[in-house]
């Protein structure tokens, strides 16, 4: 079997790797760039914990192939932090209690940022679909849609 | 989960892409969204030794009125049709329909070709493009040719398309003037597929009798369906209550679904009956009538 070459841009920074055709996305972040903020739940496309900003769109990382990235832009959960300044989003995560374990929130910030990028002033109906495709297993919707209005509010 | 391994093939165009299905037959598959796809091969429930990637070939995607069609791109992503202003505009069936499908970070991938073309009784755009009456273009070896939408599905995952084939796009007839459509979708939760769901268009002719109807089932059988008997019986017809629901039980009589986690095969059959009227009347009152 061939392997491809492919170059990414992660959180601004390209990098190269030589990859197997079956890589999926999320174990080229986790296991060759070792980027292990990017989660693995479910692994069947339910849950949104691999959830990654690919050229703009939130993408569910295990349900995509490393090559077919090959040229992309892609956001992680360790890009949101800019110049050790956490990102509203984060922020919003942290001043509204929008996270219990922890596990769905790279995803579920991920989501939110690609919503608040296309939508400055998103209503809490849109907040839910947007998150649609994330699930947290303890429950914590009520301050996660917080967390987004902080952030929406914080970066209008 | 890991796929077995292939090999990943990215042409440019599309008479390479056709060229490489004839190469390897029954061997390749195409990968458009891969939101079935993906899954299938990293469950194994199914393995192909070569893919063939038709994301990155240009013109496969995009919507537009043109001749009297609306043309959608095979490789368009849910998302794009979701965003549509004319998708919103002038086609309330794939409006109702398209935030029902999977979830956002799904439909940012999954396309309508891959819905359409991946003969999933499961998958909400076949009935839709059934009931719409739409065409399906696929391109081959020995050039392009159209298949009627109620045509296309012959069995479970079993479609028109030859193995070297390629969808390459689906044409609706722009609707006329007094026409509405509707999707009535049952499901359980987000990125749930239907228990039973039901596509209407219909066009009403100037004295608001039926004048033309197209009805889908969705996951009511082996293939998507078609409730021909149910349309035929409005056509002519004022679609006043009493006349829905007895084409809402024609519609009902033609799902055959199967007992599942999601009900029994009786409750399912109702649920396309309710479904069925539910999407006519919007439907109708969407034409104009009352």
């Amino acid at each position: 079997m061939a392997k491809h070459k492919i170059s990414v841009t992660v959180n601004g920074a390209v990098r190269e790797a030589e990859v197997e055709s079956r890589l999926l996305l999320v174990h080229l972040l986790r296991e060759v760039f070792r980027m292990t903020g990017t989660h693995v739940g479910c692994d069947t496309s339910h849950c949104g914990a691999c959830t990654v900003i690919l050229d703009g769109s939130p993408v569910k990382s295990c349900t995509m192939l490393a090559v077919q990235a090959d040229g992309s832009k892609i956001t992680t959960v360790e890009g949101l932090e800019q110049g050790g300044k956490l990102h509203p989003v984060q922020e919003g995560f942290t001043e509204k209690h929008g996270l219990q374990c922890g596990f769905c929130t790279p995803g579920m910030m991920l989501s939110s940022v690609a919503l608040l990028e296309r939508n400055k002033n998103p209503s809490e109906q849109e907040i839910r679909e947007a998150i649609a495709g994330n699930l947290c297993r303890c429950t914590g919707y009520v301050n996660i849609i917080k967390a987004v209005q902080y952030a929406a509010e914080k970066m209008r | 989960m890991i796929p077995a391994p292939f090999e990943y093939h990215r042409p440019s165009s599309l008479n390479e892409a056709i060229g490489l299905l004839k190469h390897h037959g029954a061997q390749a598959k195409v990968l458009s969204g891969g939101m079935s796809l993906l899954p299938t091969l990293k469950l194994r429930l199914g393995s192909f030794a070569h893919l063939v990637d038709i994301n990155r070939i240009p013109g496969l995607d995009g919507i537009k009125e043109e001749g009297g069609f609306l043309h959608i791109g095979a490789m368009t992503r849910q998302s794009a049709l979701e965003r549509s202003d004319l998708i919103r505009t002038k086609y309330p069936i794939l409006a109702d329909a398209v935030p029902l499908i999977a979830d956002p970070l799904v439909r940012n991938r999954g396309t309508v070709g891959g819905n359409v073309a991946n003969g999933d009784p499961a998958n909400d755009e076949p009935a839709i493009m059934i009931a719409l009456g739409a065409t399906l273009v696929a391109r081959g070896p020995k050039g392009e040719r159209t298949i009627p939408a109620n045509k296309f599905y012959t069995d479970l995952y079993t479609t028109a398309l030859a193995p070297d084939e390629i969808l390459t796009e689906i044409r609706i007839p722009v609707p006329p003037a007094k026409s509405g459509g509707a999707y009535q979708k049952l499901k359980r939760k987000t990125g749930d597929y239907a228990a039973a769901a039901v596509a209407v268009q219909l066009t009403l002719d100037a004295k608001g009798a039926v004048a033309s109807c197209g009805i889908g089932l969705t996951n009511a059988g082996p293939t998507p369906l078609e409730a021909a008997e149910a349309a035929k019986f409005l056509v002519g017809k004022t679609p006043d209550a009493k006349t829905i629901e007895e084409a809402a039980k024609l519609a009902a009589a033609k799902s055959n679904p199967s007992a599942d986690h999601r009900g029994s095969v009786e409750y399912k059959r109702d649920m396309a009956r309710v479904l069925a009227g539910r999407a006519l009347h919007t439907a109708v009152q969407r034409a104009g009538g009352k």
